[in-house]
């Protein structure tokens, strides 16, 4: 926790400012809308998280949640198939997209940015073909379904703020991760294997497998969250659904803490980035700075947060340095 | 003629509370070898590191003395000054950038340009000359990463030599050379002297110091313990003003009689290159030694066995075939204990503890969850059994070192107490002290049954440390020879291809 000291200082920094000068941001709406957000993007993030722990990354994200997300009202309502085989057949679909993933990276040894790069184009190019490019949507029809991203659940003592449903998958598989990857042996050495492959693999260690399995964790975290995003939002463009959600998650990861060499993960660092993310985004709303300046701003913030985490570390070296000549 | 020039007056060194040198007096004298020895972790890469550039004095100044014996102050802020005035230090670790040919890597920094464009083939040309001098015969053009360690090691003498240096420093310059290129670096050293080029060499082979040094620096625990004279130079000596304790005897080797075979190898053909098939055996608690020279396959064999690198040929282990991944051999009892510790061992940035239980964690697991309990009592007892200094399981591996970094990754692989043990250069860069706890926690491992497969570079730890003694060549089993016969003349006879009949 100790180095999210910064990141959360950031955090409540934006939160206050766009309380005091923004409009409606203390509103139980908004902060139950900021909830959602940071849930449906931290279990993207999670996702991506892993990958970057093994020093790969994951460009093609934003593209499967657009692929699946498509795909589950396109089946339900074009196909009138059943919940009961759409749903399970998008995710085993999307865990493939990361075995193949995987195995084109362990196997073929292509690199990790090429591989994902060709799936970002790939996977949109299909949902806009298998639709026609056609917007989808659920025509008010699943409510029951939907109500897994849509529903909010009451708190006692609460009366406007009920919690959104989604927090509760957060929930499962933040914990899941955090356990993974700190107690269990594959945690730790998919870790080692990202800080450094060739010693992982002299040690014993199936790299090959790790690397895989990090990369099926991501897709299949992606198609989960792209299902729950289009039960949130209820229909979708395939031209533009998901658009950059790769690097929202990917940006949050490295606010967090997440090396983009491998080998350093941390859970509570990734959702307190997203969170932090998505606040942002709310603030440039609420404090009437224009939508267009969205992505200006995340890019600062990003950037301006990397490298003072960066000084910081630099400084807390040379202090120890110091100390030591003292 | 032989003059000082330079001096270092007082020097210090602290670390995060760690003294690592402190009060160190040297004088560097044109044409001179100046050895500096002492244990694993005295600090003698700290000080090379200081007279290079590359680390600042914590207390202390060096001085630069000119002809006429005027001395003034040298404040090296970079490595990029200490080449200027004409230093340049060789690493203890190879650090070599591997997407580099050797031209690039040689030149590194001082590249042959022509309006701006580099001039490759004078470059070449010039990086050529320099591998011809370490007797290096290889295209300018090769990549780095694809060199064996001891060539590279080579590659990076020629490198510090191409800088023209007035004072050539070299940090375990042969830890990783057979005794031929050995003498060849010597003998290069030599001439260099006579030169007028003042040399600081370091090495935990004395016979080495004995055979170059003109004066040696003993370090302890960071403090000068003494400063020898070439009259006054004896291994006794040194050794005493090194270690300060005797070293207990080695414990007898019982004699194994008709132990069952634990190891089979048959005829197994590495990818690289042409070579011959090789076949090997390894009984229960046999300690097999590979000898041969740099290139002889030594690396390319125990990596096969260990399921790294693509192999023809079978393998068995305790009467059933050996097979798979390294991961699938390791369940079955394998352990590898890699020659380049930086690139293949070591998870630098991560502390000593989670470096040696690595391989342990899924023995101690319950469920897949690692036992934080149980990793805590195996490395602490790792640290204890194996005389890992600091011993403080926290330590980030990188600040260790060379000889403690050594002894990690031994322990990660004791730890698991393995069926078969493969070892490439198990002691390379360490001290005489800490060459005997690794050599025994080995002979602990082979009483307990486990079959013992080591390659070294280094002749008098084959002879001290194997019951049979195997000599490479080009990829095959050259000869054998029993611990009692072999002597380093007859091993050095079979490692260069001749008089193998002779030696049966
Ligand atoms: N960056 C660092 N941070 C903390 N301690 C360090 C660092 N570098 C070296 N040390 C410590 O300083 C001491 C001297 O280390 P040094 O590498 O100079 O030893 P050495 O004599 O070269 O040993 P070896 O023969 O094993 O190479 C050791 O105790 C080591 O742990
Ligand atoms: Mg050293």
């Amino acid at each position: 926790m100790r180095k999210h000291w910064g990141l959360l200082g950031i955090f409540l920094v934006v939160c206050i400012v766009t309380a005091l000068y923004g409009k409606n941001f203390l509103t139980a709406y908004n902060l139950m809308n900021l909830v959602q957000r940071t849930a449906l993007f931290s279990i993207l993030a999670l996702g991506v998280g892993f990958v970057i722990g093994t020093g790969g990354i994951d460009l093609s994200l934003g593209s499967v949640v657009c692929l699946v997300g498509i795909a589950v009202p396109w089946l339900l309502i074009e196909h009138g198939w059943s919940p009961w085989a759409v749903v399970p057949i998008v995710l085993a679909g999307s865990a493939l997209i990361g075995l193949g993933h995987g195995l084109l990276i362990t196997r073929l040894r292509l690199q990790p940015f090429l591989v994902t790069l060709c799936g970002l184009l790939l996977y949109r190019g299909i949902a806009r073909w298998m639709t026609g490019d056609q917007s989808q949507g659920f025509q008010g029809e699943f409510a029951e379904l939907r109500s897994i991203a849509v529903g909010r659940i009451p708190l006692p003592g609460l009366e406007a703020f009920r919690l959104p449903a989604t927090t509760i998958p957060l929930i499962v598989l933040a914990t899941v991760a955090a356990i993974f990857l700190t107690r269990t042996v594959w945690g730790r050495w998919l870790l080692a294997t990202g800080s450094n492959e060739s010693a992982a693999r002299y040690s014993g260690i199936p790299t090959a497998r790790l690397v895989t399995g990090a990369y099926v964790a991501c897709s299949l975290l992606a198609g989960l969250g792209g299902m729950l995003f289009i039960f949130d939002v209820g229909s979708a463009q395939p031209s533009d659904f998901g658009n950059f959600y790769e690097l929202y998650a990917i940006a949050a990861a490295v606010l967090g803490g997440c090396s983009l060499r491998g080998g350093s993960v941390s859970v509570v660092g990734i959702v307190l980035g997203t969170a932090t993310l998505q606040v942002l985004r709310n603030s440039i709303n609420l404090l009437g700075l224009g939508s267009q300046l969205e992505f200006a701003v995340i890019g600062a913030v990003l950037l301006a947060g990397v490298a003072a985490d960066e000084l910081v570390r630099r400084w807390h070296a040379a202090r120890l340095e110091r100390r030591g000549a003292g | 003629m032989v003059r000082t020039i330079l001096r270092t007056r007082g020097i210090g060194r602290r670390f995060a509370g760690v003294t690592a040198l402190d009060g160190i007096e040297a004088d560097v004298r044109a044409g001179e070898v100046l050895a500096i020895v002492g244990e694993n972790g005295a600090g003698k890469s700290t000080l090379l590191k200081i007279l290079s550039g590359v680390l600042a004095p914590s207390s202390g100044s060096i001085e630069e003395v000119d002809e006429h014996g005027h001395a003034h102050e040298l404040r090296l802020r970079s490595v990029a000054e200490a080449t200027q005035v004409g230093i340049a230090l060789v690493h203890q670790e190879l650090n070599l950038a591997e997407h580099l040919d050797l031209a690039g890597a040689i030149l590194l920094g001082r590249e042959h340009h022509r309006f701006g464009w580099l001039d490759l083939r004078s470059m070449h040309a010039e990086a050529a000359r320099w591998l011809a001098r370490v007797g290096l015969d290889l295209d300018p053009s090769t990549l780095c990463g694809s060199l064996p360690i001891a060539q590279r090691q080579l590659v990076e003498i020629a490198k510090a030599l191409s800088a023209n240096a007035r004072i050539l420093i070299l940090d375990e310059p042969t830890s990783s050379l057979s005794a031929r290129e050995t003498d060849r670096l010597l003998a290069m050293l030599d001439e260099l002297r006579r030169s007028g080029v003042a040399i600081v060499y370091v090495s935990h082979h004395l016979d080495e110091v004995l055979a170059i040094a003109d004066r040696a620096i003993v370090l302890r625990d960071g403090r000068m313990a003494g400063t020898l004279e070439r009259a006054s130079m004896d291994r006794a000596t040194i050794e005493r003003l090194m270690v300060g304790r005797d070293l207990p005897p080695t414990t007898a080797r019982p004699s194994l009689g008709a132990a069952p075979d634990r190891l089979v190898v048959d005829g197994v053909v590495t990818s690289h290159r042409r070579r011959r098939p090789a076949s090997l055996v390894v009984k229960r608690g046999e300690i097999v030694g590979l000898a041969g020279l740099v290139g002889a396959g030594r690396t390319e064999l125990l990596e096969a066995i260990a399921g790294l690198g693509h192999a023809s040929g079978t393998i068995m282990l305790d009467g059933r075939a050996l097979s798979g991944t390294m991961a699938q051999r390791v369940a079955r009892g394998l352990a590898i204990v890699p020659e380049d510790r930086a690139r293949h061992g070591l998870f630098t940035l991560d502390p000593v503890r989670t470096n040696v239980s690595m391989a342990w964690l899924p023995r101690g697991a319950h469920v897949g969850m690692v036992d934080h309990a149980g990793e805590r009592d195996l490395v602490d007892g790792m640290i204890t059994r194996l005389r890992l200094r600091p011993s403080d399981p926290a330590r980030r591996v990188q600040t260790l070192s060379g000889g403690n970094q050594q002894k990690t990754v031994l322990g990660r692989w004791l730890a698991v107490e393995p069926s078969v043990l493969l070892l490439d250069e198990p002691t390379r860069g360490v001290d005489v002290g800490a060459r005997h706890d690794i050599h025994e926690a080995i002979r602990a491992a082979a009483t307990t049954g486990c079959a013992v497969l080591f390659a070294s570079s280094d002749l008098e730890e084959v002879l001290l440390l194997a019951d049979r003694i195997l000599v490479m060549h080009d990829g095959a089993i050259a000869g054998e020879l029993a611990r009692e016969s072999a002597t380093e003349v007859a091993i050095m006879g079979l490692a260069t291809g001749g008089a193998l009949e002779a030696a049966r």
